[in-house]
């Protein structure tokens, strides 16, 4: 087993959860795990990206190779496409459809969806809406995009929903619900 | 024990299993973590544990660096952490504790940005363990951080020499799974040297003891040349040999494990392959490497081309020494699976099979909404606009930010502390007005030394400290003048009424630029601390307060 996974999007939206929480459920699957992130003036509303490796091998390097990634998992649909070059040719691309708009030229999001579209594996969800339908708050938007990733992760679903128990157990059952219930959404949703 | 931990997390565990007393630093991205580690786990010990670690931030490199060595003379362990920029502040410090040697043991931790990600230069801090003539580590991957600290410390006790342990960013902030041991080995002893001579620099004794360092170099070789973390495989073509450094490994085992089924045809995995993770260069495994037929040598190394040069110097002339210097490798930046795997191959890599769409733009980071510091640039641009000819000075900060859109408001930006005497030596050279903008923190850091500079020749300058109460762009550590900024520039002599405080928000705009322009108008040296704090600590403080 081995997934090369770039994690994407803009500075406090919440990409390192996402990683904590595979992160998680992968050592307890016993997998090798290497997580390169980014920290210091680039988390003030830049773009921000965490390489995330997992297999059941050792691994080396901390940083992806261009067109080595499985996966690029992005809460920001432009930032998706800023990782194009490391995606396999037959890799996914699971993208919130929603644009974070905090540049003054930010490009047209129609083309940028079709940009995505135009790859063939992608998987794009409204986060946002999703989190809202399953009754959860808006800072779960980022499990929703988890649970959309799952059927391509190489982990089976129970294993992140345990995951996410654990990481979000000391928070109280309340937001370990909420979260399942986020992780729940996007996975149906991903699926259909 | 098994644990998920960050280079700079290991860095930390390691040196806490090793019997640590006291952590100084300063801090800086890549570095900060590690101090922040030992600091949580100090937090988790309580109050009433024995073996308590020293883990308060230092005011700067230079005092933190100092006080290790203090602790280091007093018997104990002693670890000093920052950024390479953080090695220029400690210079003195650094190079002098090479002379006087150590007492109990004393490793400095540099971590370097090669690409600059969160930083101005790329200067590579091995220069400084070569400069100072001490041993340095550079681990490969964060178990070999973990193991190394305890290494370290012996090492630094047994040749009696502080150690230079060297990551990049990539190291430092990357996580992976690493073996911890069960127990810590104890704290030392307090136990002040035998000889204090040694740490008495009078030129006598200095010459008496840095005559004992140029002795020691051919034990730190030979130290290098046995040490586990040097490791030299002949390859099945010996013509062929590859030197890496640090990470540099991985990506070069990457490559030749990718080898097979990537678009780079790789033709060096025959090749003779020596790991250097430790310094002076061990001279007897390069030696082999020549006399195993080594004619190309390809370097592969994090940062600067330190070891392609030393390199040169050591092999016979006949040998090809390729590197960053001869363009086999990128000459600037960070190392990258691609641009090592692209120095193995004889040709030119097949493009990455998708390119970045064109109407992808840029993202730069920008002030936080609701920032103090975006309030204090809105009113002295305005006041600035007011002259045909402002110039504003600005330093190291959330705050140098206000040099992008839509503030376009410094003129430069160069090392800690230096707006306020460069706005005093433009001020000396006969600009009006002149303006510094500095934080709370890089005021203290390396700001009041500069400011009395500016009172004794009573400068025409207006330094604005932005204070937000925190050292912001690293994550919000505490800053050592917090609640005493007018006491420490009255101190300085800066005029009691000549020290204002304005509060940055927008209803106080006008009232702000006022200020402004009163200490704009009088000739000599202003202080005005824009003060509020920084709203990322406000949150969480707020969310603190809930709980």
């Amino acid at each position: 087993m081995k997934r090369d996974i770039i994690l994407a999007g803009v500075g406090g939206q919440g990409i390192l959860s996402i990683a904590t929480v595979i992160g998680e459920a992968a050592l307890k699957e016993g997998l090798y795990l290497k997580q390169a992130e980014v920290h210091g003036m680039s988390q003030r509303g830049g773009d921000v990206q965490s390489n995330l490796r997992l297999s059941s091998e050792p691994i080396y390097s901390d940083l992806i190779a261009k067109g080595g990634a499985d996966i690029i998992i992005s809460l920001e649909p432009m930032e998706a496409l800023r990782y194009l070059p490391y995606l396999k040719p037959d890799g996914w691309i699971v993208s919130s459809c929603k644009p974070f708009v905090n540049i003054p030229n930010y490009p047209d999001i129609e083309q940028v969806l079709e940009h995505i579209q135009a790859v063939k594996n992608h998987v794009l969800l409204d986060v946002e809406v999703l989190a809202k339908e399953a009754g959860a708050p808006l800072q779960a938007a980022n499990m929703v995009l988890l649970g959309a990733a799952i059927p391509m992760l190489g982990i089976d679903h129970d294993k992140i929903v345990a995951g996410v128990e654990r990481i979000f157990a000391r928070k109280g059952e309340a937001v370990v619900a909420a979260n399942i219930a986020a992780i729940e959404a996007g996975y149906s949703a991903s699926k259909h | 024990m098994k644990h998920l931990l960050l280079g700079d997390e290991a860095i930390a565990q390691g040196a806490i299993d090793a019997g640590l007393s006291g952590v100084y630093a300063y801090p800086g991205t890549p570095s900060t973590e590690i101090t922040e580690y030992i600091q949580l786990s100090e937090k988790r010990k309580g109050d009433e544990a024995k073996d308590k670690i020293f883990c308060q931030w230092a005011t700067n490199e230079k005092t933190a660096m100092e006080g290790a060595l203090g602790m280091s003379y007093m018997g104990k362990r002693a670890l000093v952490c920052m950024k390479h920029v953080g090695m220029n502040v400690c210079a003195d410090a650094f190079m002098n504790a090479a002379i006087t040697g150590v007492n109990g043991g004393l490793v400095v931790v540099a971590a370097d940005d090669p690409s600059m990600h969160s930083s101005q230069n790329e200067q590579d801090s091995r220069f400084y363990a070569k400069f100072a003539m001490i041993p340095c580590l550079e681990p490969s991957n964060q178990q070999e951080a973990y193991d190394m600290m305890h290494y370290a410390f012996d090492l630094s006790e047994s040749l009696r020499t502080p150690i230079l342990l060297r990551v990049t960013t990539r190291m430092a902030h990357s996580r992976a799974v690493v073996e911890t041991m069960d127990t810590p080995r104890e704290q030392n002893e307090l136990s002040a040297p035998e000889n204090t001579n040694h740490f008495i620099l009078l030129p006598a004794f200095a010459r008496k003891n840095y005559a004992e360092l140029v002795d020691a170099q051919a034990d730190f070789i030979q130290t290098s040349e046995e040490s586990q973390y040097n490791q030299y495989t002949k390859g099945s073509n010996p013509k062929k040999a590859i030197v890496t450094t640090g990470i540099a490994y991985n990506y070069l085992m990457e490559a030749i494990g990718e080898a097979s089924n990537t678009h780079y045809p790789l033709s060096n995995s025959e090749a003779s392959i020596l790991k250097i993770t430790q310094y002076p260069l061990p001279k007897a495994l390069i030696d082999q490497m020549v006399a195993d037929g080594a004619e190309e040598i390809l370097v592969m190394e994090e940062g600067q081309p330190v070891v392609e040069e030393l390199l040169r110097g050591m092999v016979p002339s006949s040998v090809a020494v390729k590197g960053r210097l001869t363009g086999d490798l990128p000459r600037m930046g960070e190392l990258t699976p691609d641009s090592v795997a692209l120095a193995l191959s004889n040709s030119e890599a097949s493009n990455s099979p998708l390119p970045i769409p064109e109407l992808v733009v840029g993202r730069p980071p920008a002030l936080c909404q609701g920032c103090g510091h975006r309030d204090m640039y809105a009113a002295l641009n305005e006041v600035a606009r007011e002259h045909e000819n402002a110039k504003i000075f600005g330093d190291i900060g959330c705050y140098t930010l206000g040099a992008l859109s839509p503030f376009h408001a410094i003129h430069a930006c160069v090392e800690m502390g230096a707006s306020i005497t460069m706005a005093k030596g433009a001020a000396d050279a006969g600009q009006f007005p002149s303006f510094a903008v500095i934080g709370d923190s890089t005021f203290t850091h390396s700001g009041m030394t500069g400011l009395l500079d500016c009172v004794n020749s009573k400068a025409n300058v207006v330094v604005l400290i932005s204070d937000n109460l925190t050292t912001g762009m690293t994550g919000g550590q505490d800053s050592a003048g917090t609640g005493r900024l007018e006491a420490i520039c009255e101190g300085l002599g800066v005029e009691k009424e000549h020290v204002r405080v304005v509060v940055p928000l927008p209803k106080n705009m006008e009232e702000i630029k006022q200020v402004l322009r009163e200490e704009v108008a009088y000739n000599g040296t202003s202080v005005v601390i824009a003060r509020r704090e920084c709203i990322q600590t406000l949150k969480r403080h707020l969310k603190q307060n809930k709980k």
